[in-house]
C-alpha cells in the first residue's frame, strides 16, 4: 500500500560560505520510507538534514510538510518530528536518566521515570541509568542519545550519523527500532558510512554530488 | 505596469549605478565646505561671549546631527536587509558604519577643542557629549560584530538585529543622561541662540548639506568596494575592466 | 503521553539550568567572588576617607555588577551550543522566545540574584546608612534582571564567536547605561533626601519593556547564530 508522501522537497539548492553545495534537488518521503543520503564529506548531507529541519534556510526551493512549507508551520512541524546531529546534545553533569527526561522535555512532554528507565534498558543501558554521562563511553553516550527516539511519537526522524560510535549489538538495535518505527507508519531519513539494512524494507537511496 | 524596483537592488547592476552617482555628490560637497567654511570663517561676526572660539561649531554642529541621522539610517538599511532579504541594503548599512562613527569622532573632537577655552576643561560630562560618546561605542560595537563575523551572511543579519536594538535603545540612553545631568547639575552647552547672526545660520546649514552630500559619496564609494569583496567569485566582477587591468 | 504547557515548559528549562549549576558551583561562585573582589579595590585605588566612600559605593556597585554579569554572559549559550542541546531546544514545539527566557531567569537566578544578596556586605564596607542599603539592594533586584536580558541578545548574537568574551561586553554594556544612571542614581536620591521612587518605577518599567521584547529578539539572534 503506498500512501501520500508527508516530506516533499522541491529544488532545494543550499549553500555554505559562498560555496553551492546542491542545487535541484527534489524528493517525497512517504509513511513506512527509509532514505539515505549519500554523499561524500563536504557533499552537504549535514546541511541537507539541518535544512530538512529549518536550521538552515535555503537559498533556493522549499521543504513541504503535509502540503505546507515548514516554514509556515510554526513549531507544530517539531512535534512531528525528531533530530538526531552529529552531536549528542548530553549533558556530562546529569545522569543518563535525568538527560533523557531533560531532552523530552524540551520535545514537550513529561516522561516518568519508569519511561525513562524502560527505554534506557532497552538501549543497552542498565544500571548505568543514575550514573552521570561523563563517566560513560562514547558509545554508551550516543545510545543516551538515540534512546530519545524510543520515548518519543515523532512521525519523522531525521538522523545524522545515528550509528557512530556503536558496537555491533547496537546497530542490530538501531535497525530493529527503525523497523518498528516504519511499520507503525513512520519514516527515516538518514546518513552513515556504515551499511545499515532493516529487514522487509527497501532503502531508498540519495546521491548528493 | 509595474516598476522594477529591486533592478537597482542587485549589486551587480548597483555597482556601475553608483560608480556613476558618486561625483554628482562628490563635487558638490568640495564645493559646499568651501563656500560653508568661508561664511563660517570669515564671513560671520565674532561672537560677543564666546569670541573667535565658537567658530568650530560650524564643524561641531554638523557632525553631531549627521552622527545621530547616519545612525538611524544605518539601522534602517539594516532592518531592510533582514526583512526582505536584500543583499544591497545589509551592505549599505556596513557602508554607512564607519563615517558614523568618524562623525561622533569628529563631533567628541571639536567638542573638547571647543570646551577647553569656554570651560577651561577638554572634557566635560556635558549631557550631549556624553550621549555622543555612547553612540561611537554603539557604532563601534556595530563595526566589531560585523568585523568577527566571517559568514557574510549571518554577520549582516546578527549586525541588523543589534542596530535595531541599539536604535530602540538610544532615545532611552539619551534622556536617562540628560535626568543624569539635570540631577547633577551638570554643565550644559549654551548658544547665545536667540540673537544667532543670519551668516551664522546659513554658514551651518550650508556645511550640513556639504556634509551629507559627503555621507552619501563615501558611503556609496564604500558600498562598491564591499560588492567587489564580496561577489569576488562571480561572473560579472571578473568581466569588470577596472578588474582585469 | 503528557504534554507539558508553556509554563511546565519555562520551569522545566529553570530548573534545569539551575541543576546544571549546582553540579558546577564554581562557575556560579567565581562571579560572585570577583564581583567581591573589585568592589573591594576601589577604596584601595582612591583612599579609604569615608565621606568619598559613602557617596561612590552605590556607582562602585553597580559598575561592579555590570562587569559581574558581562564576565558570566558568554556561558549563557554556548556550553548547550557545543553539546548540541541548543538544536534540540530550536526544535522544542514550543516557542523558543520561552526556552530562551527561561534561560534568562536561571542566568539571572545564578548572576544577578546573589549580587543583589550579597551587596549590602559590601555596602556596609562603603559605610552606607541601613536606608540606602535597602535601597541598593531594591535598585539591584529591579534592575540586575535588565542586564540578563539585553545579556542574552548580545551573547546569542555572539555565539560561537572567536573573541566573542570581550565582543559581547562591547555590544551590551553601552545598551546597559539607562540601568546604571538610575540604579545608581536610587541610593544617590535617598543620600540627598530625596525620594527613590522614580528612579525605582523606571528601573522596574525598564525591566518590564525588556520582558516584552528581548526573549523574542534573543531567539531571533540564535536562529541567526545557528545557521
Amino acid at each position: 500500500m503506498q500512501q501520500a508522501p508527508l516530506l516533499e522537497v522541491k529544488d532545494l539548492a543550499c549553500e555554505r560560505g559562498d560555496h553551492r553545495l546542491f542545487s535541484g534537488l527534489s524528493f517525497t518521503l512517504a509513511p513506512g520510507e527509509l532514505m539515505q543520503v549519500q554523499g561524500a564529506n563536504g557533499s552537504g548531507k549535514t546541511t541537507l538534514l539541518r535544512t530538512l529541519c529549518g536550521f538552515v534556510q535555503p537559498v533556493q526551493g522549499s521543504v513541504h510538510w503535509s502540503g505546507q512549507d515548514i516554514g509556515e508551520w510554526d513549531d507544530d512541524f517539531h512535534a512531528e518530528m525528531c533530530y538526531l546531529g552529529h552531536l549528542n546534545a548530553i549533558k556530562d553533569e546529569l545522569s543518563a536518566l535525568e538527560n533523557l527526561q531533560m531532552s523530552a522535555g524540551l520535545a514537550g512532554y513529561t516522561l516518568s521515570d519508569q519511561q525513562a528507565v524502560s527505554a534506557l534498558r532497552r538501549m543497552g543501558l542498565q544500571r548505568r541509568e543514575h550514573l552521570p554521562v561523563r563517566v560513560l563511553s562514547q558509545g554508551q553516550r550516543r545510545r543516551v542519545a538515540l534512546s530519545r527516539l524510543l520515548v518519543g511519537d515523532a512521525h519523522l526522524w531525521i538522523l545524522d550519523e545515528p550509528l557512530t560510535a556503536l558496537d555491533v549489538g547496537a546497530v542490530g538495535l538501531m535497525q530493529e527500532l527503525i523497523g518498528e518505527h516504519l511499520s507503525k507508519g513512520g519514516m527515516t531519513i538518514f546518513t552513515t558510512h556504515q551499511p545499515l539494512q532493516v529487514a522487509g524494507v527497501q532503502t531508498r537511496q540519495l546521491m548528493l554530488s | 505596469m509595474a516598476i522594477n524596483w529591486f533592478k537597482y537592488s542587485a549589486p551587480s547592476t548597483f555597482y556601475g549605478l553608483a560608480g556613476k552617482l558618486i561625483p554628482f555628490f562628490a563635487w558638490p560637497a568640495v564645493l559646499l565646505f568651501a563656500i560653508g567654511l568661508y561664511i563660517g570663517f570669515f564671513v560671520a561676526p565674532t561672537d560677543a561671549v564666546q569670541s573667535e572660539a565658537y567658530r568650530i561649531i560650524f564643524i561641531h554642529v554638523p557632525a553631531s546631527i549627521l552622527s545621530m541621522f547616519i545612525y538611524l539610517i544605518m539601522a534602517g538599511y539594516a532592518a531592510l536587509g533582514l526583512i526582505f532579504n536584500t543583499r544591497l541594503s545589509s551592505m549599505m548599512a556596513q557602508a554607512l558604519a564607519p563615517t558614523g562613527a568618524l562623525f561622533a569622532f569628529i563631533s567628541l573632537w571639536t567638542g573638547a577643542l571647543w570646551g577647553k577655552p569656554m570651560w577651561g576643561a577638554w572634557w566635560v560630562w556635558d549631557a550631549r557629549l556624553t550621549s555622543e560618546l555612547i553612540l561611537l561605542f554603539l557604532y563601534l560595537g556595530f563595526i566589531a560584530l560585523q568585523a568577527s563575523i566571517e559568514d557574510p551572511r549571518r554577520a549582516d543579519k546578527a549586525a541588523a538585529l543589534l542596530a535595531i536594538v541599539g536604535s530602540v535603545n538610544v532615545p532611552i540612553i539619551y534622556f536617562s543622561v540628560k535626568w543624569w545631568n539635570t540631577l547633577h547639575q551638570g554643565a550644559t552647552i549654551k548658544m547665545s541662540g536667540t540673537s544667532m547672526h543670519v551668516a551664522m545660520q546659513q554658514a551651518m546649514f550650508i556645511v550640513l548639506v556639504a556634509c551629507w552630500l559627503y555621507v552619501i559619496a563615501v558611503a556609496l564609494a564604500r558600498v562598491r568596494s564591499i560588492i567587489l569583496e564580496r561577489e569576488r567569485n562571480t561572473q560579472w566582477v571578473n568581466e569588470l575592466k577596472e578588474v582585469q587591468s | 503521553m503528557n504534554r507539558l504547557s508553556l509554563f511546565g515548559l519555562l520551569g522545566l528549562v529553570v530548573r534545569r539550568d539551575l541543576l546544571l549549576a549546582m553540579r558546577r558551583r564554581a562557575d556560579v561562585l567565581t562571579t560572585l567572588i570577583f564581583f567581591v573582589m573589585v568592589v573591594s579595590l576601589f577604596p584601595l585605588g582612591v583612599g579609604p576617607e569615608p565621606e568619598m566612600l559613602r557617596k561612590m559605593a552605590s556607582g562602585v556597585v553597580w559598575v561592579a555588577a555590570l562587569l559581574a554579569s558581562m564576565l558570566s554572559l558568554p556561558r549563557m549559550f554556548s556550553a548547550d551550543h557545543a553539546d548540541g542541546t541548543l538544536e534540540q531546544m530550536m526544535l522544542a514545539p514550543q516557542s523558543l522566545s520561552v526556552l530562551v527566557l527561561g534561560k534568562i531567569l536561571a542566568h539571572w537566578m545564578l548572576s544577578g540574584l546573589p549580587l543583589a544578596l550579597i551587596a549590602p556586605v559590601l555596602g556596609l564596607q562603603f559605610d552606607m546608612s541601613a536606608q540606602a542599603l535597602w535601597i541598593l539592594v531594591l535598585a539591584l533586584l529591579l534592575g540586575t534582571p535588565v542586564l540578563s536580558m539585553i545579556g542574552a541578545v548580545g551573547a546569542a548574537l555572539t555565539l560561537g564567536l572567536r573573541g566573542g568574551g570581550v565582543l559581547v561586553s562591547l555590544l551590551v554594556l553601552p545598551l546597559c547605561i539607562p540601568v546604571l544612571i538610575f540604579g545608581a542614581g536610587a541610593v544617590e536620591a535617598v543620600n540627598g533626601g530625596m525620594s527613590a521612587v522614580s528612579n525605582l518605577a523606571l528601573l522596574g518599567a525598564f525591566t518590564l519593556f525588556a520582558l516584552v521584547f528581548t526573549p523574542f529578539v534573543a531567539a531571533q539572534a540564535l536562529r541567526i547564530s545557528m545557521e
